[in-house]
C-alpha cells in the first residue's frame, strides 16, 4: 500500500515536472543504439545531441527556449521507428518539431503519416531521393545531398581523375550494392549516364548483411573494370575492403557511398582498407570551432554522449552535430517568424526549413566552415545543396582530398521531378503551387 | 466460485458442441469483442491504436496461419514472412492494375497469390518431413524475396524496390484515420479467427491433426496425404498472405521486400512457440508476447529512471531490455513448454474448482 503511493506520488511528481516546463522544444532522438548498425545510430544520436546540449549549457537554448529530446531505440526496424515515432509525436509542449529517421525504410514508412501529421522528417543523405521536390513531399527533407546527386557526383569524380568526362568512353564502372531499396537507389541515374558518357555499368547486388562476398570480387576480377563504387552498409563495407585486397583490386579505384565512408567501416578491414575513397557531406575532426564548443560546454563537464572518448569528432559524431546544426538553424528561422522564445509546432518547423539559408558568413558564425556545405532550401528543392567532399583512408584517420564538388543539378533534377510526378499521380495529390506560398 | 457451469446444461448436439460450451466464456468473449469493437476506437488513442494494436492484429493472423500448418498439420515452415510478402505485394498489383477493385478483393488476391506459391513450395512436403522440410521452405524465403527484389513488375518499376499502399475505400467510406484502420484489421483478422476455428473442429481440421500426430497411420485410415497437405499450406499461406496485405495497407503503409526477411519468419514461429502450438488463442498470446512485450519494456525502463530517478547510458538500457526479453522466454518455455494457450486452460480448469478444490 505504501510502496504503491510513493510510487504514484513519484510518477506524479515525474508528470508534473513535464507538465511545467512549457517553454521548451522536443526533438525526438528514435535512433538506434544496439543491433548490427549500432555505430552508426549511436554515433548520428551521439551527434545531434551533442550538438543540441552543448547549446542548451552555452545559449541557454534557442532565445531562451530550452532543447528536450527523448531516446527511442528503432532497432534500425521499420516497424519499431513507426512505434517510435507514433509514441513521440504527441510529447509536450507542441508535438514533435522533427523527426531524424536515420534509415532509408524507415523513412519511407513515414513519408505518409508524418505528412497527415504535420511532422517534418528530415532524411539527411538518405531517404527517398525524389523527396526532393517540396511540391509533391511538403513534410520530407531529404537536405544537403542525396543519393541521386552523389552518384553523379562520383562519376564526375572518377572522370576528373581520369582527366575528363571524354575519358569515360569505353571505361567499365562496377557498382557493388547491398540488395536493398537503399542499394538499389542510384542505380537508374548510373544507367542514365552511362548513356550519357559511353561508360559500360555492371550492377553486383550483395544479399543483406554482407559478410560474404567473395564470389562478387571474383567476377570484379573477371571483369578488370576501372573503377568500382561500393553502395554498402553496416559490415559490409569492411568485407568488400578485404575481398578486394585478396584479389589485389586497387582500393584507389574504390569510390563509397557516404554510409560507406566511417571510420567503422574501415577499421576492421585493417591495412586492406589503405587508399580507399568515400563520399561524404560531412567532414570528420573535433578542431572545428564547434566541436571546440561541444567539447568545452559539454564533455567536459561530463554530459557527453560518447564514452568512448575516441568516436568524438568521427565522421558519424560530426555528421550529428550537422544533423544538430540544421535541425537547430531551421528552429530559428521559425521562431523569428513565428515569435522568437516561444516553442513552434511542426507545421512552423516546416516553414523553418524551407527558409534554411547557410551561406558561409552563416557557417563561420556557427563555427562549422568545413565540417558542412552551404545549404539553401526552398519550397521547390528540398535538396538545398547537393554538394559532396571525397575523402581518403590513409591507414590510420580520413584525410579530405577534394573540394566540395557540383552534382549534375540537371540530370537529377529531371528525374526528381519525374519521379515525384509519379508519385502524385499513383496518390491523386495536387503539388503545391511554390509561388503562392508564404514567404 | 464465480467460474462455474453447474446447472448448465446441454439438450441438443448443437449446444454441445458450440466453440464456447460454457456461459461465462461465451459472456467473456461478447464483452471482449465489443471492447474491442467499440471502446477501443472510442477511448484509445493514436499510439495505441497505431503503433501497438494494429500490428499485434497482423502479426496474430499470420502466426494463426502458421499455427494451422505447424501446430494443427504438423508441417514446419520457415517461410511465414514470404508468404506475407507475396501478399503485400499482390494486393498492391491488385489494387493497381484492376480498376475499381474493392480493397478486400485486393486482399482476397493477395491471400490467393500466396497460396498458390504456398501449394508450389508445399510439394516437398510429400517426401520430406521435419527438419529437412523447415529448408526446403527456406528455399520459398529467399527466392520470393530474391524475386521481388529482382522483378521490376512487382513494384511496378519503383526504381528503389520499395511500393507505397494506395488509398483504400470500403463500401465508399475512406480507411485513413488509425481508427478506421484498425477497425478494418480488427474485422478482417476476427472473420479469420472464426473461420479458422471452425475449420479446425471440421473434418480438414481433424484430418490435419491425424496427419501431425502420425501421418502413416492417417493414411492407413483413409485420408488422403497430399491433399490434406497441400490444403494445409494453401491455408495457411493465404492466411499469412492477407496479413501482409494488412501489414502494407492498414499499418507500415509503405514497405520494401526487406520487411519480409527470415527475421519476421523465425519471429512468428516465436510467436507461436511461446503462445502455444496448435491453438488458435495461442497466436493471439504469442503475437501480444513477442510485439508489446518489448515495448512494454522499452517504456518500463523509462519509467523506473524518472521513478528512481536514476539515469543510465541508453545503450546499457536497450541491451539489457534484450537480455530480460531473452530470458524470459528460456523461462517460460521451461516452465511451460506448450506455451502461453496451455498456462490459460490450467488456470481454467483451476479456477472452476476455486475455492473448492477438492
Amino acid at each position: 500500500m505504501k510502496r504503491t503511493t510513493i510510487a504514484a506520488a513519484a510518477f506524479g511528481l515525474a508528470l508534473a515536472g513535464v507538465a511545467s516546463a512549457q517553454n521548451e522544444q522536443f526533438v525526438p532522438a528514435n535512433f538506434y543504439w544496439v543491433g548490427p548498425y549500432a555505430p552508426g545510430g549511436s554515433g548520428f544520436g551521439g551527434g545531434i545531441i551533442d550538438y543540441m546540449q552543448m547549446l542548451n549549457e552555452r545559449d541557454g537554448g534557442i532565445n531562451g527556449v530550452r532543447l528536450t529530446w527523448e531516446k527511442c531505440e528503432t532497432e534500425y526496424n521499420n516497424a519499431r521507428g513507426v512505434e517510435c515515432y507514433e509514441r513521440t509525436k504527441k510529447h509536450p509542449p507542441t508535438g514533435a518539431t522533427v523527426i531524424h529517421p536515420l534509415s532509408t525504410g524507415i523513412t519511407y514508412s513515414l513519408i505518409e503519416k508524418a505528412t497527415a501529421d504535420k511532422i517534418p522528417v528530415i532524411s539527411m543523405g538518405y531517404g527517398r531521393t525524389s523527396a526532393a521536390d517540396g511540391r509533391v513531399f511538403p513534410y520530407v527533407f531529404p537536405l544537403i545531398t542525396t543519393y541521386w546527386s552523389q552518384a553523379t557526383v562520383m562519376v564526375k569524380y572518377m572522370g576528373q581523375k581520369m582527366g575528363g568526362m571524354d575519358k569515360w568512353k569505353g571505361k567499365k564502372l562496377v557498382i557493388v550494392y547491398h540488395d536493398s531499396a537503399y542499394g538499389k537507389e542510384p542505380i537508374p541515374v548510373l544507367t542514365d549516364m552511362a548513356k550519357q558518357y559511353g561508360y559500360e555499368l555492371t550492377t553486383i547486388a550483395v544479399p543483406h548483411p554482407g559478410n560474404e562476398q567473395q564470389a562478387q570480387w571474383l567476377q570484379i576480377r573477371q571483369l578488370k573494370p576501372d573503377w568500382v563504387i561500393l553502395w554498402g552498409w553496416g559490415v559490409m563495407n569492411p568485407t568488400a575492403l578485404k575481398a578486394a585486397a585478396k584479389i589485389a583490386y586497387p582500393r584507389e579505384k574504390i569510390v563509397g557511398v557516404w554510409w560507406s565512408g566511417a571510420e567503422e567501416d574501415v577499421l576492421p578491414a585493417g591495412s586492406a582498407a589503405k587508399g580507399y575513397i568515400s563520399a561524404g557531406f560531412n567532414a570528420p575532426g573535433s578542431d572545428f570551432p564547434v566541436m571546440k564548443d561541444i567539447k568545452k560546454y559539454v564533455y567536459d563537464k561530463g554530459k557527453g554522449e560518447f564514452e568512448d572518448k575516441a568516436r568524438f569528432g568521427s565522421i558519424y559524431h560530426t555528421r550529428g552535430v550537422v544533423a544538430g546544426i540544421v535541425t537547430v538553424e531551421a528552429i530559428r528561422n521559425a521562431q523569428a517568424k513565428f515569435g522568437k522564445g516561444k516553442p513552434i509546432t511542426g507545421e512552423q518547423m516546416r516553414w523553418g526549413i524551407e527558409h534554411i539559408n547557410i551561406d558561409d558568413k552563416r557557417l563561420k558564425e556557427l563555427g562549422a566552415t568545413g565540417l558542412m556545405p552551404t545549404l539553401k532550401v526552398s519550397c521547390l528543392d528540398h535538396e538545398g545543396s547537393g554538394l559532396v567532399k571525397f575523402q581518403q583512408w590513409d591507414g590510420a584517420k580520413w584525410k579530405v582530398i577534394s573540394d566540395w564538388m557540383e552534382p549534375d543539378r540537371k540530370l537529377v533534377r529531371d528525374k526528381v521531378e519525374a519521379d515525384a510526378a509519379q508519385y502524385a499521380k499513383e496518390k491523386g495529390l495536387t503539388p503545391r503551387d511554390c509561388s503562392k506560398e508564404a514567404m | 466460485m464465480l467460474y462455474r457451469e453447474a446447472g448448465q446444461f446441454r439438450s441438443t448436439y448443437a449446444e454441445d458442441q458450440q466453440i464456447f460450451p460454457i456461459r461465462q466464456d461465451r459472456i467473456a468473449m461478447a464483452a471482449l469483442l465489443v471492447v474491442a469493437f467499440v471502446a477501443v476506437p472510442l477511448f484509445g488513442d493514436q499510439y495505441w491504436l497505431s503503433a501497438i494494436l494494429t500490428p499485434f492484429l497482423i502479426l496474430a493472423l499470420a502466426a494463426l496461419g502458421l499455427n494451422i500448418l505447424t501446430g494443427y498439420a504438423g508441417q514446419l515452415s520457415l517461410g511465414t514472412a514470404a508468404f506475407m510478402g507475396i501478399g503485400a505485394f499482390m494486393a498492391y498489383n491488385a489494387m493497381l492494375r484492376v480498376p475499381h477493385m474493392p480493397i478486400l478483393g485486393g486482399f482476397i488476391v493477395g491471400g490467393l497469390s500466396a497460396a498458390a506459391v504456398g501449394i508450389v513450395f508445399g510439394l516437398p512436403s510429400l517426401r520430406i518431413k521435419g527438419f529437412y522440410l523447415a529448408v526446403a521452405t527456406l528455399a520459398c524465403q529467399f527466392f520470393v524475396l530474391w524475386a521481388l527484389n529482382r522483378v521490376g513488375w512487382f513494384s511496378n518499376y519503383s526504381s528503389s524496390g520499395v511500393i507505397s499502399a494506395q488509398q483504400i475505400q470500403l463500401f465508399g467510406y475512406p480507411i485513413v484515420t488509425p481508427e478506421a484502420k484498425y477497425l478494418l484489421t480488427l474485422g478482417v483478422v476476427v472473420v479469420m479467427a472464426l473461420a479458422a476455428k471452425n475449420l479446425m473442429r471440421s473434418e480438414t481440421g481433424r484430418a490435419f491433426m491425424a496427419v501431425r500426430d502420425m501421418d502413416v497411420a492417417a493414411s492407413v485410415i483413409g485420408i488422403p496425404m497430399m491433399k490434406t497437405k497441400l490444403l494445409a499450406f494453401a491455408i495457411s499461406s493465404f492466411y499469412c498472405g492477407v496479413a501482409g496485405a494488412l501489414y502494407a495497407y492498414t499499418y507500415l503503409g509503405t514497405v520494401e521486400p526487406e520487411a519480409f526477411t527470415l527475421d519476421l519468419s523465425f519471429r512468428v514461429l516465436f510467436m507461436i512457440i511461446i503462445g502455444g502450438v496448435g491453438s488458435i488463442l495461442g497466436s493471439f498470446l504469442g503475437a501480444a508476447f513477442i510485439t508489446l512485450f518489448p515495448i512494454f519494456l522499452n517504456l518500463a525502463s523509462k519509467w523506473l529512471e524518472h521513478a528512481l530517478g536514476i539515469e543510465m547510458s541508453h545503450a546499457v538500457v536497450s541491451n539489457t531490455e534484450a537480455m530480460i526479453f531473452g530470458a524470459l522466454i528460456i523461462l517460460f518455455l521451461i516452465v511451460e513448454p506448450n506455451g502461453l494457450a496451455r498456462l490459460w486452460q490450467i488456470t481454467k480448469e483451476k479456477l472452476r474448482l476455486w475455492p473448492f478444490p477438492h
